[in-house]
């Protein structure tokens, strides 16, 4: 899976470093993702993993970093299972 | 009697802006006629303390909420676009300092100067080729050792040369990305302004948003703890679009205002029988009071999500804000527009109680700043992948 967001981010992310430059905790936002890209990444990541993301988890925080990323998709596949 | 009672806190908020709107109201021709600074009215609103409100009590001020100060903004809209506006730019910078500056040393004994000598705060955030979006910089704060240094082609810095202090905006340090930014609170002895543009507009000409080159040096410990990009999301989107919807709704409460006085003369003296303009009145006053439930709720939505920063970053939160300023922006054109058809040549007319000229050209800046097409463009974005709240209780 983080793999699959590093190459998101790649793709649509147009983050001015290389993303293999990033820790999984590096800030995504100070490290230049902007606000227009945050929803790409997302969209990109609703159609990878076939999620939706609910409303709860659409703020900054929830993409702070690409292990929050990750964390945040896990939470949406558990509710998915649980449901 | 004690002193207390003299002072003016011993009074209503209120009451203590209508003060300040009747001496605005005095020189709210000659302020746009001249393009210049509405001193008096500043003036007033030190000598009123209306400048300190927003800092806790803790800290000595009055701790005035977002919704108080927005009904200041409303009734110094009524009676000088330019005074209303330049209270709420100010405000807008008290609540940055007031949400994100408590964890500070600093930031919190500048919160008890601004109480205390009724700091006037300006904003540099705007910046030669960045296009008005003020969440890009080019410029960067350099920071050695105890001092930070900074340098910025500011397009716009409303009343600058009146101001106190700036909060100005650049990059985080001299590698970082565009959007990676901080905020730097500059006291007036600490930078020098040399003016680039102009201010000679069709309207809110007493904000005196003049270009400068600003360069600034001061300790480093007055650069903001939090990132910007967490003060302008909690903190400087909401209480711009709903303070500056304040000021607007102000406006347009004065053209309907006017308008109403020039229906009621004309029925008088046509012993009742209303002019034919009447019937826009019912219309202005029914979009007066969209303007205001649309400020009451995006006011509320603040309040609630106040206490909650995942809310306040949230993407519902912004659309929700930038709905506010779309629709304030755009309905107070209608509502003056109808005001005018009321008034007719006399509400065309400059000098005469019913004159509206200023009210629409004021209200024409409503729209362009900040851009609506560039807050839609942000929304429709947003609205890729978040639902619009469609439910009444939230």
């Amino acid at each position: 899976m983080n793999e699959t967001i590093r190459d998101i981010l790649t793709k649509v992310g147009g983050l001015p470093v290389p993303v293999t430059d990033l820790a999984d905790d590096s800030d995504l936002y100070t490290s230049g993702l902007s606000s227009f890209a945050s929803v790409q990444v997302m969209l990109a990541i609703e159609e990878k993993f076939d999620v939706e993301f609910p409303d709860n988890l659409l703020n900054r925080k929830s993409f702070a970093s690409i292990a929050a990323i990750e964390g945040t998709i896990r939470q949406i596949l558990k509710a998915q299972e649980a449901a | 009697m004690s002193v207390v009672a003299f002072a003016p806190q011993a009074e209503s908020l209120c009451d203590r802006a209508q003060r300040v709107a009747g001496i605005a109201a005095r020189h709210a021709d000659d302020v746009d006629h001249a393009g210049r600074f509405p001193r008096e009215a500043v003036e007033a609103m030190k000598a009123e303390r209306l400048l300190g409100i927003q800092v806790p009590a803790a800290h000595g001020g009055e701790g005035a909420t977002l919704t108080e100060i927005a009904e200041i903004c409303v009734i110094l809209g009524q009676a000088c676009a330019a005074s209303a506006m330049v209270f709420a730019m100010h405000q807008i910078k008290a609540s940055s300092l007031v949400e994100h500056g408590e964890e500070s040393t600093w930031h919190t004994g500048f919160m008890r100067d601004l109480a205390k000598h009724q700091y006037l705060l300006a904003s540099a955030t705007t910046e030669g080729g960045i296009g008005g979006n003020l969440r890009n910089s080019i410029c960067a704060i350099a920071i050695d050792g105890e001092t930070c240094r900074l340098t910025k082609d500011a397009t716009v810095i409303s009343y600058a040369l009146e101001a106190d202090a700036i909060l100005i905006t650049s990059r985080a340090h001299d590698g970082a990305a565009p959007s990676d930014q901080a905020m730097t609170v500059f006291l007036k002895d600490q930078y020098t302004l040399d003016k680039t543009n102009d201010w000679d507009t069709l309207g809110m000409r007493g904000t005196c948003s003049e270009g400068f080159v600003f360069k600034g040096e001061a300790p480093a410990c007055q650069v903001f703890p939090k990132p910007f990009a967490e003060i302008a999301a909690q903190s400087m989107l909401a209480t711009s679009h709903l303070l500056w919807s304040g000021v607007w709704y102000g406006i347009a409460a004065d053209a309907v205002a006017r308008s109403q006085s020039f229906v009621r003369a004309a029925a008088r003296k046509a012993q009742g029988q209303v002019p034919p303009g009447a019937a826009h009145l019912a219309e202005a006053v029914n979009l007066l009071q969209l303007v205001k439930s649309n400020l009451l709720t995006g006011l509320k939505t603040y309040q609630d999500a106040r206490a909650n920063p995942d809310k306040l970053s949230s993407m519902s939160f912004a659309i929700a804000m930038n709905n506010v300023k779309i629709a304030s922006s755009e309905t107070i054109l209608d509502i003056i527009h109808k005001a005018l058809l009321i008034c007719g040549i006399m509400g065309y007319k400059n000098g005469t109680p019913f004159s509206l000229g200023r009210h629409l050209r004021d209200a024409h800046s409503a729209r362009l700043m900040i851009s609506n097409d560039r807050i839609l463009g942000n929304t429709a974005t947003m609205l890729l992948v978040q639902k619009p709240d469609v439910s009444l209780l939230g």
